[in-house]
């Protein structure tokens, strides 16, 4: 029963464009994430005094401090952005797809 | 049966308590006493009694085998959410990583972008497809269509090295903390530790580990926000102030603000940003927790609210860091006669407590850190257990043909077993330098685990050959470098010069594993190796749909 279910999916044209859809976000979510983390990794490594550079004139804060919030409250809406997408509009389009198949 | 079980578990316990008892009264006469914090003391022991709870009403609804190893899916994305955030959030990181920006400012931070990032990476490459492949360890994931035998043995090998050197830090970490704390000899701490641990995880399993994990990271959260509140209160809301006072008084002055020290040159910094990225995707009483939840959506959830909790938690420890710099640093009472730190730079949190708090809030963190050691602990050995239980013994040697009681008792006698021997090896590396131990367990998970899950899960190619040596050549890779490197050849072992002149080896043993991995899989030719391929299709349409997952259990 359930191996007649995957072939049918498998056949099924709307399925694989599902597929690269989702794919394509997931991809490009997580290429952000790695390119703003090893940017960060590769300042630190190759230009570190960059970072330390003062936020503002007479300002002991300097602006890796700001940069490394910032990579970290990205990181979460990344995460948010991923799971309401999917959450909602990904996890509909599957289950349509998939009822249509089996019907 | 397992009632007998129990009751042998509980005689042992009572033997092993009344022996450390005598053990601790002959120990008392040579090292002297820290005096007793009484108010640490009743909050560790209202915390052990609500757990303790919590652990028999857990017994008592796990039925199956199910419920012990995944708490019958039955946790929500939130609850899942704050017991991930709660494993994650260790002593060592609340601690240590505290300790780190006391010492050297802005490096600290390097190390919580680098744990926290992790995260998306882990939810948008693997939870999902791990919460629709698997049922209770990441094993069952890689062997979905290669062969049982071999993978199993394989990842419960770098399970089971990740957990017992994380586990051997934890109980060392644990006893000193506890020493210093407490009060208490450094023995019967690491007894206690063991004992409370095996108590959670043999009576009570994933449910009664989840919410301990829960209990602890929302006093962690609690106790963390109350700290950094009071730091800011003492410096008028102001970061300026705060860290113009720090640079003030640190030694180091202007360069705390800065990258500085601890990764100095690019190969290190690249090798450590790999291993804390991609170690924490592979490390199995983290990937276990994914299948504590019904489908891969609630999945998807939990991975929400721990990365809004750990990145919340880690912004908290870097005030809580800067803040030790000025309140604690400059206090005579909490430095020793060479202008140190008295217990070391981790201390640096625990003293802040007193300095902002006084006894009762000093109690109230002494005691949260205490709960969070237990709770990670008891989140690796119910890991660990299930290596030995579900994959070594239930597949690997078993096959599969074993009831799920039998398994059950075998994951529980595991865990006494595993108990002691973190007691035993917590007393034996008393004296050792543990440091090293947390980054080669994350550098292991990162160049054997995470390697053949996530192949398993996006090369249609793996075969098991490839996995096998691959995944095995990343593990001894990891190992031997950290060996060689300065770490353990040059702090440890006592020779002039590394072997291997870098502290951080994922970038080179990752590089092994992938590249081990991939020529052993495409040169493989045999007919098993043609048949796993082929069912790579069906695997990926399971791991994209949910169905044929494992739901949650009925009851």
């Amino acid at each position: 029963m359930s191996e007649e279910i995957y072939a049918r999916i498998h056949r099924s044209e709307a399925f694989h464009r599902y597929i690269a859809k989702r794919q394509r976000f997931t991809w490009t979510l997580s290429i952000l994430m790695l390119l703003v983390y090893f940017l960060f990794i590769l300042f630190i490594a190759f230009a570190p005094e960059i970072l330390g550079r003062p936020l503002m004139e007479g300002s002991v804060i300097t602006i890796g401090i700001p940069i490394g919030i910032a990579i970290i409250v990205f990181a979460f809406l990344l995460t948010g952005w991923y799971v309401h997408k999917s959450n909602s509009e990904f996890d509909r389009d599957r289950r349509k797809i998939i009822e249509d198949i089996l019907k | 049966m397992i009632r007998l079980l129990s009751w042998h578990v509980i005689a042992l316990i009572l033997l092993t308590v009344s022996v450390t008892v005598t053990a601790a009264d002959t120990v008392a006469g040579e090292v002297p006493r820290q005096p007793i914090n009484l108010s640490a003391v009743v909050m560790f022991l209202l915390f052990v009694i609500a757990t303790l709870g919590i652990t028999y009403w857990a017994a008592r609804h796990t039925r199956s085998a199910s419920d012990y190893y995944a708490a019958g899916g039955g946790i929500s994305g939130f609850q899942n959410g704050l017991a991930i955030s709660g494993d994650y959030m260790s002593a060592a990181s609340f601690l240590g990583i505290s300790g780190l920006v006391y010492l050297s400012g802005f490096d600290g931070l390097i190390y919580s972008i680098g744990f926290l990032v992790g995260w998306p990476i882990i939810l948008f490459l693997i939870a999902e497809r791990l919460r629709n492949l698997g049922r209770y360890t990441f094993a069952d994931v890689v062997s979905y269509r290669l062969q049982q035998r071999p993978i199993r043995t394989l990842a419960a090998c770098g399970s089971l090295a990740v957990v017992a050197l994380y586990l051997i830090a934890q109980m060392v970490g644990s006893g000193k903390l506890i020493q210093i704390l407490f009060g208490l000899p450094y023995e019967v701490a690491v007894v206690l530790v063991g004992i409370l641990m095996i108590l959670y995880v043999s009576f009570g399993g994933m449910i009664a580990t989840t919410w301990v994990q829960i209990i602890k990271a929302a006093l962690l959260l609690t106790g963390a926000t109350a700290l950094a509140l009071m730091v800011m209160v003492k410096t008028g809301f102001s970061f300026e102030t705060l860290f113009r006072q720090a640079v003030d008084v640190h030694d180091k002055g202007r360069a705390i603000m800065a990258p500085g020290s601890i990764v100095s040159d690019p190969v290190s910094a690249i090798s450590l940003g790999l291993a804390l990225m991609f170690g924490t995707a592979g490390l199995p009483h983290i990937l276990m927790r994914f299948f504590t939840v019904p489908d891969a959506k609630e999945a998807r959830r939990s991975v929400l609210f721990a990365t809004g909790f750990i990145g919340y938690f880690y912004i908290l420890t870097f005030i809580i860091g800067f803040g030790a710099i000025v309140l604690v640093s400059t206090n005579p009472e909490f430095l020793n006669a060479g202008g140190l730190l008295r217990g070391g730079n981790n201390m640096a949190a625990v003293h802040l407590s007193k300095a902002v708090g006084g006894d009762i809030f000093l109690g109230f963190i002494s005691a949260v850190a205490f709960a969070t050691i237990l709770a990670v602990v008891a989140g690796l050995t119910l890991a660990g257990a299930s290596a030995v239980s579900h994959d070594i013994y239930a597949n690997a040697i078993m096959c599969g043909n074993v009831s799920e009681a039998n398994e059950v008792r075998v994951s529980r006698i595991t865990t006494v077993i595993l108990g002691i021997l973190a007691i035993i090896l917590g007393i034996l590396f008393e004296k050792q330098n543990v440091a090293f131990m947390v980054g080669l367990a994350f550098a292991i998970a990162a160049s054997a685990n995470f390697p053949i899950l996530f192949l398993s899960m996006y090369w249609k190619r793996l075969t098991t050959r490839g996995a096998v040596w691959g995944g095995a050549s990343g593990l001894l890779t990891a190992v031997l470098l950290v060996i060689l490197g300065p770490i353990v050849w040059v702090d440890i072992m006592g020779y002039s010069e590394p072997v291997f002149p870098y502290k951080y080896p994922a970038l080179f043993s990752m590089l092994v594993a992938f590249t081990g991995i991939w020529i052993f899989s495409v040169t493989d030719k045999s007919a098993t190796a043609e048949k796993e391929r082929e069912s790579f299709d069906h695997q990926f349409i399971r791991s994209q749909t949910g169905i044929g997952a494992v739901g949650a259990s009925s009851h």
